[in-house]
C-alpha cells in the first residue's frame, strides 16, 4: 500500500498541499529547485510526460447538481526515484516538462533527506502566490462602489 | 449535394502560401508574439476558449494568430485540435462561491456584503477612441485598497435566506450529468446539457436571443441578482493517491438572473432564475446565457412556448457557429454536379413551358 495512505491526514494534507503548489510553480522556481536538490537521484519515467484533456464541471445556479462547462489542457507524469518513490505531476495546461518536474519533486518529497528542500521550494511558490492574490484583491478592492461616500461627499 | 475533384492541388498549395504571406503581413513590423495576444487581446482569447470549449489561453491565441483574427476560424482549429486529445478525466465541480473575485455587481441589491466591486470594466466609459492608444504610452499602476479578506457571500443566498427564490438547479437523483462531446443530442434535453451547450454557443446569436426575450418575445422579467468574473481551482480526484488536487486555476464568468415569479397550489410564490457560466472573462456572454437559460425553462414552469427563445431544440440545434459554420460554409465548396442536374431540370421546365405557351399562342392566332 502506499506509505501516504497510511501515514493518515496530516501526511496526505502535507502532500496535497505540495502537489498542488507544484502545480502553480513556474518552469524558473522548479528548475531552480531543481538546482538546489544536492545528491540528485536517478529519475525514470513511469507515465508521460503527457498532455491531455479533464471535463471541467460546473454546478447549476452555482451549487446546484453538476454539469459539463467545458474541457481544459492537462498535462501530467508519473516518476520513480531509483530508491523506488513515485511521484506523480499534473497541472493545466501544456507544458509536459512542468508536469514532469512537478512529479520529481512529488517523489523527492517522499525521502527524508529531500523533504526540506521540496518544502523550502513549496512554501516559496505560496508566498509568492499570496503575494499575487494579495495584489490583485487589493486592486479589486480600490475599484469597490462606496454608496455612503458618494452620498456624503466626504471622501 | 458536393462531390470530391481533383486537379487543384497546385492552385490550393498555392492559395495557402498565399495565405501564409497575407497572414504575416508587412515584413517591416515586427510579427505578433503568442504571449502579446494572450496578454493585450485577452477577451478574444477568451471567447475563442469559451465557444472552443477548451481552456487553453496559449491555444486559443495561437488559433487566433493562425485565424487572422477571425473568431470562428480560430474557434473551430482549436476545437479540432481538441478531438487529437485523450481525455483523463472529469473535474471536480468547481465552486464558484469560493472564487477569488475580480469583479462582482449586483443591480438588485445597492448594498450587499462584500460589496459592488468593478474591476476592470469597459462600463461608465464614454465609449469615445483613444488616441493616446495610438502610441505606446505609460500606463498608470491600478490603486490598491485595504481587501475584505472573507468569501464574498452569494445574492441568490440572500433571497434563499427568505425563501424568495427557487434552489440551485437539481435533477433527478439517479441523473448522470450529459456530455453532448460523447452522445448526439437528444430532445427534450436536461438542464445540464442544455447549459453546457450554451457555454460553447455563439456569443452574438445568445445575445439576439437575450435580447429577444427582453424586447417581449419570451418575457421573464430579468434582473442581474450577480454577475461574478474571477480564478476558481479546477480539482482532480486522484485514484491512485485517494484524494483530489488542484490543477490550478480558471478564470470564469458567472451570471446568477432574477427572474419573475413562479408558485402553485403547493409551493409560494418565488423568483425563478437563470444560469450563466463561462469560461474566461466574458460578461456579455454569461448574461446572455442566463436570460436564455431562463427562457428554455418555459415547459417546466407550465409557460407558453410562443417564441424562439423558449424552443430548445431551435436554440440549441443553431448555437454551434462551428457547426454552423460548417453548413453555411460548405455552400461554395463545388456543387457542379448538382447544379448541373438542376440547371437540366430548369431547362426541361422551361421548354415545356415555352411548347406549352407557344401552343396557346398558336392556338389564339
Amino acid at each position: 500500500m502506499d506509505p501516504i495512505k497510511q501515514d493518515g491526514s496530516a501526511a496526505v494534507n502535507g502532500r496535497k498541499r505540495a502537489m498542488e503548489l507544484l502545480a502553480k510553480a513556474s518552469t524558473e522556481e522548479l528548475q531552480a529547485g531543481w538546482q538546489a536538490i544536492k545528491a540528485k537521484p536517478e529519475v525514470h519515467a513511469v507515465r508521460g510526460p503527457e498532455s491531455g484533456l479533464v471535463m471541467v464541471r460546473g454546478r447549476i445556479g452555482g451549487r446546484g447538481d453538476p454539469f459539463n462547462l467545458g474541457e481544459a489542457t492537462v498535462s501530467r507524469a508519473t516518476v520513480r526515484l531509483g530508491s523506488g518513490e513515485i511521484g506523480h505531476g499534473q497541472l493545466l495546461g501544456n507544458d509536459r516538462e512542468r508536469a514532469r518536474l512537478a512529479a520529481v519533486f512529488d517523489a523527492l518529497r517522499q525521502r527524508h533527506e529531500h523533504r526540506q528542500a521540496v518544502d523550502a521550494l513549496v512554501d516559496a511558490v505560496e508566498r509568492r502566490i499570496a503575494a499575487e492574490d494579495r495584489k490583485r484583491a487589493e486592486q479589486t478592492a480600490a475599484t469597490r462602489v462606496d454608496f455612503f461616500t458618494m452620498v456624503r461627499g466626504d471622501d | 449535394m458536393y462531390v470530391a475533384v481533383k486537379g487543384g492541388e497546385t492552385a490550393i498549395a498555392n492559395a495557402h502560401r498565399l495565405l501564409a504571406d497575407r497572414r504575416r503581413g508587412d515584413r517591416s513590423l515586427p510579427a505578433i508574439s503568442i504571449d502579446q495576444i494572450v496578454a493585450q487581446l485577452g477577451l478574444a482569447v477568451d471567447r475563442v476558449m469559451a465557444e472552443a470549449s477548451l481552456y487553453d489561453r496559449e491555444l486559443a491565441a495561437l488559433a487566433l494568430r493562425q485565424a487572422r483574427g477571425d473568431m470562428i476560424e480560430a474557434i473551430f482549429i482549436l476545437r479540432a485540435y481538441r478531438t487529437t486529445l485523450p481525455r483523463f478525466g472529469l473535474s471536480v465541480a468547481i465552486d464558484t462561491a469560493r472564487m477569488k473575485i475580480e469583479r462582482r455587481v449586483s443591480a438588485t441589491y445597492k448594498d450587499l456584503p462584500g460589496g459592488q466591486l468593478l474591476g476592470a470594466t469597459f462600463d461608465y466609459t464614454h465609449r469615445l477612441l483613444d488616441p493616446s492608444l495610438l502610441t505606446d504610452e505609460p500606463v498608470a499602476d491600478p490603486v490598491r485598497k485595504q481587501a475584505d479578506e472573507s468569501a464574498m457571500m452569494r445574492v441568490c443566498d440572500i433571497l434563499a435566506d427568505e425563501g424568495l427564490i427557487e434552489a440551485d438547479g437539481r435533477l433527478p437523483q439517479d441523473h448522470v450529468p450529459g456530455d453532448l462531446t460523447r452522445e448526439p443530442l437528444e430532445f427534450p434535453l436536461a438542464r445540464d446539457l442544455r447549459l453546457q451547450a450554451l457555454a460553447r454557443g455563439d456569443e452574438g446569436f445568445l445575445l439576439a436571443l437575450a435580447y429577444s426575450t427582453q424586447r417581449g418575445y419570451a418575457r421573464t422579467h430579468p434582473f442581474v441578482g450577480e454577475v461574478r468574473i474571477g480564478e476558481v481551482e479546477v480539482e482532480l480526484d486522484m485514484p491512485e493517491l485517494g484524494f483530489a488536487v488542484s490543477l490550478g486555476r480558471i478564470q470564469v464568468t458567472e451570471c446568477q438572473m432574477v427572474n419573475q415569479f413562479k408558485g402553485s397550489a403547493s409551493n409560494p410564490p418565488q423568483f425563478t432564475r437563470g444560469y450563466g457560466l463561462v469560461f474566461g472573462q466574458s460578461e456579455r456572454k454569461a448574461m446572455a446565457m442566463s436570460l436564455v437559460d431562463r427562457a428554455l425553462r418555459a415547459e417546466e414552469f407550465g409557460e407558453d412556448i410562443v417564441a424562439p427563445a423558449q424552443d430548445e431544440e431551435f436554440v440549441i440545434s443553431h448555437s454551434d457557429n462551428v457547426q454552423a459554420t460548417g453548413f453555411v460554409e460548405h455552400l461554395k465548396l463545388p456543387h457542379y454536379v448538382d447544379f448541373q442536374a438542376e440547371l437540366d431540370l430548369v431547362r426541361r421546365m422551361r421548354a415545356e413551358y415555352d411548347a406549352k405557351s407557344g401552343g396557346v399562342r398558336e392556338a389564339a392566332e
